[in-house]
Order: C-alpha cells, then structure tokens, then sequence
C-alpha cells in the first residue's frame, strides 16, 4: 500500500495535476481573501472557504480522473493486480494520495485565520473546523470520482461525469425546490425511485419474478401508507432527497457556524462507500 | 507447481478458455503455442490472477489464487503482452516500485534491483525516462520486473515481440538462464523460438488443449511421414517417367522448379524403405543430373499446422458426412467437389488464424444448403 501511495503522490507532481489543483485553489482562495477578509474586512475565514467550493467541482475531477482510468487503458493495471497486493490496499494507496494532495492547500489555508488574527477579531475555532470539513467535503468528492475514474478506460469521460455529479450536487439545493412538496407528489416520487431501484434490481439479477415482486409488494406498502397516513408524504422528496446535498454540512459551518455532527458521519460513510464500490467496479471487471 | 483444473473463461457468449486442464512441474521451461487468439494471454491472465476464471480452478504451489491470493502472487513474476511500464518513471523508479510491490525487504531492494539490471542489461539506461526508450529496451524493463525478486515462477507473454534479431538471442540466452532456477513458462506464436528454447511445449488452439509433450515427441508423433524432395536436370515428364521404375515409392508429385529446364519432385517413401540411394543410382543410370537431393523431416510447423487446423477440418467434414447420407446420389458429385473446394480454401488459409478457418467450414455448409434448395 505504502509503494502505491508513494508513486503516486510522486507522479501527482511530476505530471503537474498536483501542483496544478493546488495552485488552482490557493489563487482562487486568495482572491476571495482580499475581497471578504481584507478589503470588506469580515473577520470570518469559513465564508471564503464557502467561496472556494466551486473550485473544488473543477479541480478534483482534475485529479481523480486518471487515478483508474490511465492504469487500465496503458495496461500497467496488470501489474498492481497481479502483485502480491490485495485490491483494498492498491484502493486505498490510491485514494490516500489524492486525499494528501487535497490535504496541502487546506493546511496552507491554515495560515488565512492567523492573518484575520493579527488585524483584529478572529473567530479561530470556527474556521479551523470550517477548514477540517472542508478538506472532508474534498474526500468525499475524490472518492466519488474514484468510483467514476474506475468504470471508464477514458481520462476524458471520468472528468467530465465527475465534474457533471458534483456540479448536480453543487446544485442541488436549488434543484429540490422544484420539487412538488404535496402528500400526492411525495407518493408519486416514492413511486418512481421504487421502479428505478427495481430496474437496478433487475439489471443485477436478470430475475423477473424478484423484481416484479419487489415493485408490486413496494408500490402496495407505499399506497397503502399514502391512505393511512396522508402527512407522512408532505414534504418527503425534499427530505430525504435534500440529504444528497452534501455541501450543505459545510456551508451549515461557515454561513450559520452550526456544526452537525451527523453530517459529518454522512461524509465518512459516503467516502467508506465509495472506495468500497470502487473495489467492486474492479472486482466486477476481473470477471467479466 | 502449478495446477491448472477444468479452467473456463467466457467473454459473453465467446469461449475463449474450454475446459483446459494441465499441470507444470519445476524448473522446467513451458512453451505456449498457439495461433493468435488462441487464449494464451487469456490462460496466462488467469494465471497470475489479472482475470477470473468462469469455472476451474489454478493452484500455484497448493495455495488457489483466489482464495489465498497474496500467497500465490509472491511465487509468480509476470511480464504481459505489454509491459506494465509506467511512462512517467524513470526506469531505476519503476523497478524500485516493483521491488516495494512485491515486498522485497527493504535492505535487501537495492542490491536485487542492480542484480537484475545487469542481468537484463539495462543498467547504463537506468536514470532515463520510461518513455524515452526504445521498445526494446521497454520490453527488458518489463522483463526485469518479472524477473525481480526471483520468483519461483516466471510467465512471460510473447517476451521477444518487438525486439531485433540480436535481442531475440539474448533474450533467448537469459530464458536459458534464468530456467536454471526457476520454471519458466513462456507463450509464443513463432515456433521456432519455442523450439529452441523450451522443454516442453502445450499447444493451444480455440481455447482447447490439442498437444503437449516434448518438442521431439511432438515431431515424432507425425514422424514416419518423412519425404524427399529432388531437383532433376530434366523435363518434367522424362523425371515422372525415371521415377516410375524406381520400387518403394508411394506417391510422387513432379513440377516445375525456378529454373528453365529443371524439374522438382516431391516423393513419398513406403513405410520402411529407404529410396534415396536408389533414386541416386536410376537418375545416374538415364544420365540424368540430379541437381539436389534431401529429406525433409516434419518440423514442429507441420505438428503445429495439424494440431490447430485439422482440428476444425475432421468436424466440418464430419457434418458433411451425415449431411450425405440424407442426400440423393444424384447429388453426390456436388457434395464432393464442395469438399475439394473446402480442402483448396483450407489450403489457402493455412497461415490465417484457425478461426478464419472456422468461419470458412461453417461459410461452405451454408452454400451447400442453398444448393439443396
């Protein structure tokens, strides 16, 4: 795991992404420095940071298109496979190193607060943890593009897919609030996920008795609930669908200076699933 | 050392492995032969753990590579159809890497790694870019890496593709040693390298186990079918007539030679006789010159062509049999000019993978079944 981490940290460098994606996001991250902290004088780093988030949808696609995708189209794949290394491991290798060069910038923004610090007023605690979810939201979004990187043989298709899903999740706050928020709306959205995850089902199993039995018995529980219990479905899409908004953990911090700690156990579950689905996609490709 | 049972691998519908059963003992060199797209590299693959299998299993040393992966792994070094370099690396790195992969002990990396640069010689390249080399010298780098750390096992996928003739000889020359202490096993579709080089050879054609044995044996399976082939300062019916008089000859086929007024013969002994010294004496008796006189034992190309295209050959005409029986006599004459033209396309082909082959069988009963219509 140590050998795998230690090439490609190196090669995040020598090929440039690296010192690209950090410079990308310290320029950005300065710019809105001087705007907020210096020339308007707000003393809070954490809403700079809230700034900077968009440049985390273009820069970690940059860095997390090529971790599987190159390895599988220049064949070097073959030889992590069939090196005495499990496939966790050559995962999390790489994961680790994306992670620790998404880690360098955030420790350079630890140094914004002392800044604010030494003009006056600084609100240190709340910008360190803003700057630690921060670097977490940064994770989540390099396992996400883990995953993609490793279904694709093309640098180009996981970019773009990776840059399309955070852009959605940037979004998605936005996108909620067109959903119908009525009792009959709710049950037709439960209705519509239910057939997707079916289909999903189906696609996995190719058993039609399965699927088909898991539709009807889930379309009658929902039905049935929709006539007993009519406010259950109020507001349900936006509820549970506004959880995929995964920003909203940080931007809870550093517009609100609320911390949600559930929101951070959602962040280490999301990366947990993700570099366990990219394990998967791999896995899946050995035997296929 | 390595157990290979009932091994399986589908791609969809294509069977690219079919059943394939064979064990490989140590400190011996294997050679894979096989027409491209045979499932070398498929079988190779599965080997070392790259792919899984549909069915069957693979034991290196007692220990399945699926189920006891890590300890499999370590007894196998792998060098693929294309090495596994990675471009951004310079070759000193790369191999350091390789070394660190493979769990070599840290104390003990360096001086692994400048053992095995030398062996492959590559040593004075080694502060150079991956993607600056020649593909020669990619190739040793690959090689290097399979070879690093000595692994009991080396499997080697086409290991002399792209090299020079010189290369090839050393190559060759490093398998030699390498086999010293430990069982190579190499695949190849040039048979004289395999030949030359291996103990052993398994041919494989569509997936399937056709031969394995010795390359001796293998020539020697097919081996009383000796003939003899002469050049004869004469015209062609003058040399067809000679050989006529000559006893123990079973079949002989006279054509033009190059050369203006020189004819060729092709001559097939009876079993057990030795003609060559008769052929000698009529030719002389005529007066006639004999330019040229030599025996041609079957090679390991004709056990190879065989193997992998006879294969598919008996199958078709087989079909066409029990299509026969069926027919009217009437229609026997085309029956058995279709199968002339089979035997001539098959002839045609005989350098074409054994899947073209196959298409061509099934293309010819297709034709039959509309003339019967």
């Amino acid at each position: 795991m140590l050998a795998i981490y230690k090439r490609e940290l190196k090669s995040y460098f020598q090929s440039m992404t690296g010192c690209v994606f950090i410079a990308f996001l310290l320029v950005f991250t300065g710019i809105y420095f001087m705007a907020y902290n210096l020339t308007a004088g707000y003393p809070y780093f954490s809403y700079t940071l809230s700034g900077s988030l968009i440049v985390f949808i273009v820069g970690i696609p940059l860095i997390t298109m090529r971790s599987f995708s190159e390895e599988r189209k220049n064949k070097t794949d073959q030889l992590l496979l069939t090196a005495p290394v499990s496939l966790g491991k050559v995962v999390m290798g790489k994961y680790l190193a994306m992670a620790t060069v998404i880690a360098i910038p955030n420790v350079i923004f630890c140094l914004y607060p002392l800044i604010i610090k030494s003009q006056g007023t600084a609100y240190l605690e709340v910008d360190y943890i803003s700057i630690a979810v921060f670097f977490l939201l940064g994770c989540v979004y390099a396992a996400i593009g883990m995953f993609l990187s490793s279904l694709t043989e093309s640098q180009i298709i996981a970019f773009i897919s990776t840059f399309g899903i955070l852009l959605v999740l940037y979004l998605w706050d936005g996108l909620l609030s067109m959903l119908p928020s009525s009792a009959a709306g709710g049950l037709a959205g439960v209705l519509i996920l239910l057939t997707i995850a079916v289909f999903y089902i189906w696609r996995m199993t190719e058993n039609i008795v399965l699927s088909g039995a898991v539709e009807i018995a889930g379309a009658a529980v929902s039905i049935v609930l929709y006539f007993v219990k009519q406010s259950l479905y109020e507001n349900l899409l936006t509820d549970v669908l506004g959880k995929l908004a995964l920003a909203n953990v940080f931007t809870d911090i550093s517009n609100n200076s609320i911390v949600d700690v559930t929101g951070i156990v959602l962040y280490l579950s999301v990366i947990a699933v993700f570099v366990f689905l990219t394990v998967q996609a791999i896995q899946k490709r050995r035997w296929s | 050392m390595i157990e290979v049972r009932n091994l399986v691998k589908k791609y969809g519908n294509h069977l690219a492995v079919d059943h394939l059963d064979f064990t490989i003992e140590a400190g011996r060199i294997y050679g894979f032969l096989g027409p491209n797209g045979a499932g070398k590299s498929t079988t190779m693959n599965i080997m070392t753990g790259y792919l899984g299998a549909t069915e069957g299993e693979v034991l290196i040393d007692g220990h399945d590579i699926l189920k006891e992966p890590e300890e499999a792994k370590k007894r196998i070094g792998y060098l693929p159809e294309l090495p596994p370099l990675y471009m951004d690396m310079t070759v000193r790195e790369y191999l350091q890497f390789a070394a660190e992969l493979k769990g070599i002990p840290r104390q003990k990396r360096q001086e692994a790694i400048t053992e095995v640069e030398k062996m492959v010689k590559i040593k004075d390249v080694e502060r150079r870019l991956i993607k600056n080399l020649s593909k020669g010298y990619r190739q040793r780098v690959g090689l290097a890496q399979a070879v690093l750390g000595f692994p009991e096992i080396i499997i080697l996928d086409e290991p002399s593709v792209g090299l020079d003739p010189k290369q090839i000889i050393e190559i060759r020359e490093l398998i030699r040693q390498l086999a010293k202490r430990h069982t190579v096993i190499l695949s190849s579709h040039i048979l004289a390298e395999v030949r030359e080089v291996c103990d052993y050879i398994l041919i494989i054609s569509k997936g399937k186990l056709v031969a394995s044995d010795t390359p001796e044996n293998l020539e020697r399976m097919l081996g009383d079918a000796d003939t003899i082939e002469i050049e004869a300062k004469a015209p062609q019916a003058l040399t067809k007539e000679i050989l006529k008089t000559i006893p123990g000859i079973e079949q002989v086929s006279v054509k033009a030679s190059g050369e203006e007024g020189v004819a060729a013969a092709v001559i097939k002994e009876k079993k057990g006789e030795d003609v060559r010294e008769s052929i000698f004496r009529t030719f002389a008796e005529k007066d006639v010159p004999l330019l040229a006189l030599q025996t041609r034992h079957v090679s390991l190309e004709d056990v190879f062509m065989q193997l992998t295209q006879n294969e598919s050959l008996p199958e078709a005409l087989r079909r066409k049999d029990e299509r026969e029986k069926v027919k009217l006599p009437a229609e026997e004459e085309s029956t058995a000019d279709a199968l002339k033209e089979e035997e001539a396309a098959e002839e045609e082909k005989v350098p074409a993978a054994a899947e073209a082959v196959w298409n061509s069988a099934d293309g010819e009963g297709d034709e039959k079944n509309a003339g019967d219509l």
